[in-house]
C-alpha cells in the first residue's frame, strides 16, 4: 500500500515536470500566434516591404533565410558526414583521434557569436567574400559542423557490426560496404542530425550579424554575393532600429510566427523523409 | 583421407592483445567434406574459423602467426587482398545478419559488388540461390519485402543463399544454428549435407549432435588447443584423447 502510494506520488511528479515543459513550448506558440497573427496575409508573405518596412511583406526575408540555411547545410552535409566517416570507419582508435573527437564536441559549446567574429574575420575579410549569402552560409556551415557530425557519427556507431561483416564476408572492398549498407543504415540517424541544426542554423542571429544580414536590400538577392535580409535578425532589427517602433513591434512578431513555422516546415519535411526511409528498410 | 586438402591451418597461434586465443592449431580441411569443429564457449574454435576468411583483422590488437592455405595460396601473404579471399571463402554467422534491403538486394548484393551488371543473370542467379537455401519456395512472391519480415530461421537460410549467390569454393558456417529452433535447424543441417557436393565446408558447432549428424571430420578444441582431430566417426565412438571423450560422454562443457 505505502508503496503504491509513494510509486504514484513518483508518477505525478514526473507528469509535473512534463507538464510544466508542455506549458512552456504552449505558452511560446501561443503568444507569438496571438500577437503575430493579426499581421499575417498572403501578401506579408508573397510581397517586398516597403514604407520604411512598415507596409508591404517580408518575402525576401523569408528567401534570404532560405539560401542561407540551405547554404549552411549544402557546405555542412558533405563535409560533416565525411569527417563522420572517416573518424567511425577509418581512423585508428589512437590519443589523437580521441582529441579530434573531444574538440569536435566542444565546437558545439562555443557561443554562436564568437562564430560570427570568425566569419567576418576569415570569410569576409580574408577569403574578401563580403557581406554576403555565401559568407553567412559557411559561418552558418561551421555552425552546424559538430551537430552534423557528432549525430552522424552516432548514427554510424549504431550501425551493427555484424553487417558490416556479412558484407565483408561476401568480397565487398571497405568502401562499397560503408556506401551500400552502412550509410543507407545509418541515413535516418543523420537525417536527425541534419534536422536538429536546419532548425537551429535557421534561427541563429549572432552568426549571420556580420557575415550576412542587412537591414533593408531592395528585392530579391541578386546572388550569393549579395546581402540578404534573414528572419531572425530582421525580427532583431524591427525590435531595435527604425522609426515606427508600434507598426514595426506587429510585423516583429509576424516574423517570429512565420520563422517558426518555417522551422517547422523544415523539421516536418524531414520527419517524413526519415519516416519513409525507415519504412522502407524496416 | 585420401582426399584432396581444400584449406590448412599449420601452427596457427593468435593472440587478442597479449591474451593467446590459440596455440599451435594445425588442421586440414577437406574437399567436399563437411569438418566440424567442437568444444566448450570460449575455446578457440570461432576464433579459428574466423580466420580462413581472414575475419580476425577487423578485431584491432590482434596477432596471428602461422600460416593458412587456401590451395596453394597462403592466405596472409601481404600480397593477398582479403577481398580476394572472401570471395573464395563465404561465411555464415552466428545470428542471421541479413541487410537492412529486401530479400532480392540480399541476394544480389554479392553478385554487385563482384561487379555482375547483367540483370537476366544476377535475377537468375537470386532465384537459383534462394532455391539452393531451400526458401525460394517461401518468399518467391515477396522478394521485394524486407528481408528483416522473415523469421529467425528463413533469415538464415537467406544469408546462406547470399553466401551461395557469390560462388565461393568454401563456406564457414560459424554455429549457425545457435539462434535456431529444432525445425530450422534441421532445414540447415540437410542443406549443409546438400552443399557438400559442391563446396567445402566448415561447421563451428555447440552441438555434439549436430556434429556427428553433418559431418565427415571433427576437431575438438579445449582452451585454444586442437586437442584432437580425426574422422567424426572415430572422434565419437574412439576418442583418443581422454579429454575428448570426457567432452563428448558430457562430463565438462
Amino acid at each position: 500500500m505505502k508503496k503504491d502510494f509513494s510509486q504514484s506520488l513518483g508518477f505525478f511528479g514526473l507528469f509535473l515536470c512534463m507538464a510544466v515543459t508542455l506549458l512552456a513550448l504552449g505558452s511560446i506558440i501561443y503568444f507569438i500566434t496571438v500577437r503575430g497573427f493579426s499581421v499575417l496575409s498572403w501578401d506579408f508573405l508573397t510581397k517586398v516591404p516597403y514604407s520604411a518596412m512598415t507596409k508591404g511583406g517580408i518575402a525576401p526575408v523569408i528567401v534570404g533565410t532560405f539560401y542561407i540555411t540551405f547554404g549552411s547545410i549544402i557546405f555542412a552535409l558533405p563535409l560533416g558526414l565525411a569527417c563522420a566517416i572517416y573518424l567511425c570507419e577509418y581512423s585508428p582508435k589512437s590519443v589523437v583521434v580521441n582529441i579530434i573527437r573531444i574538440s569536435i564536441n566542444n565546437l558545439a559549446g562555443v557561443p554562436s557569436v564568437v562564430f560570427g567574429l570568425f566569419g567576418l574575420a576569415v570569410f569576409v575579410k580574408f577569403f574578401g567574400f563580403g557581406v554576403s549569402i555565401l559568407s553567412g552560409s559557411l559561418t552558418l556551415g561551421i555552425l552546424a559542423l559538430p551537430m552534423i557530425i557528432s549525430s552522424a557519427q552516432e548514427a554510424l556507431l549504431a550501425v551493427p557490426q555484424s553487417i558490416r561483416e556479412a558484407s565483408l564476408s561476401l568480397g565487398a572492398t571497405k568502401w562499397e560496404t560503408i556506401k551500400n549498407i552502412v550509410l543507407p543504415t545509418a541515413l535516418p540517424g543523420i537525417l536527425t542530425g541534419v534536422i536538429l541544426s536546419i532548425g537551429r542554423v535557421a534561427g541563429e542571429t549572432a552568426p549571420i550579424l556580420f557575415t550576412a544580414a542587412a537591414f533593408y536590400t531592395r528585392g530579391y538577392p541578386k546572388s550569393i554575393f549579395s546581402e540578404v535580409m534573414a528572419l531572425p535578425y530582421h525580427i532583431y532589427a524591427l525590435m531595435t532600429e527604425g522609426a515606427h517602433p508600434d507598426k514595426q513591434r506587429a510585423i516583429a512578431y509576424g516574423c517570429s510566427l512565420v520563422l517558426l513555422l518555417l522551422v517547422l516546415f523544415i523539421s516536418g519535411l524531414a520527419i517524413i523523409l526519415r519516416q519513409r526511409q525507415r519504412s522502407s528498410h524496416g | 583421407m585420401d582426399n584432396k586438402i581444400k584449406m590448412q591451418a599449420k601452427n596457427v597461434d593468435f593472440f587478442y592483445g597479449k591474451t593467446q586465443a590459440l596455440k599451435k592449431v594445425s588442421l586440414d580441411v577437406y574437399s567436399h567434406k563437411v569438418t566440424a569443429m567442437i568444444g566448450p564457449s570460449g575455446c578457440g574454435k570461432s576464433t579459428f574459423i574466423r580466420l580462413f576468411n581472414r575475419m580476425n583483422e577487423l578485431v584491432p590488437h590482434t596477432t596471428l602467426c602461422g600460416e593458412i592455405f587456401l590451395d596453394d595460396l597462403e592466405i596472409n601473404n601481404p600480397l593477398v587482398d582479403a577481398v580476394d579471399i572472401r570471395r573464395r571463402v563465404g561465411m555464415v554467422f552466428q545470428k542471421p545478419n541479413p541487410f537492412p534491403k529486401s530479400i532480392f538486394e540480399n541476394i544480389s548484393y554479392g553478385l554487385k559488388v563482384n561487379g555482375i551488371k547483367n540483370k537476366a543473370f544476377i535475377e537468375h542467379k537470386v532465384e537459383d540461390s534462394l532455391k539452393k537455401a531451400v526458401i525460394w519456395d517461401e518468399v518467391k512472391n515477396r522478394l521485394n519485402d524486407s528481408a528483416l519480415k522473415l523469421s529467425g530461421g528463413q533469415q538464415q537460410r537467406l544469408c546462406i543463399a547470399r553466401c551461395l549467390a557469390v560462388e565461393t569454393e568454401v563456406i564457414l558456417f560459424d554455429e549457425p544454428c545457435a539462434s535456431l529452433d529444432p525445425i530450422s535447424t534441421a532445414k540447415i543441417e540437410e542443406l549443409i549435407l546438400e552443399l557438400k557436393k559442391e563446396y567445402s565446408i566448415v561447421i563451428v558447432t555447440h552441438n555434439m549432435q549436430q556434429a556427428a549428424r553433418v559431418s565427415d571430420c571433427t576437431g575438438f578444441f579445449l582452451l585454444g588447443e586442437l586437442v584432437e582431430f580425426g574422422k567424426t566417426q572415430d572422434i565419437f565412438t574412439a576418442p583418443k584423447d581422454k579429454r575428448t571423450e570426457a567432452y563428448i560422454t558430457g562430463r565438462f562443457g
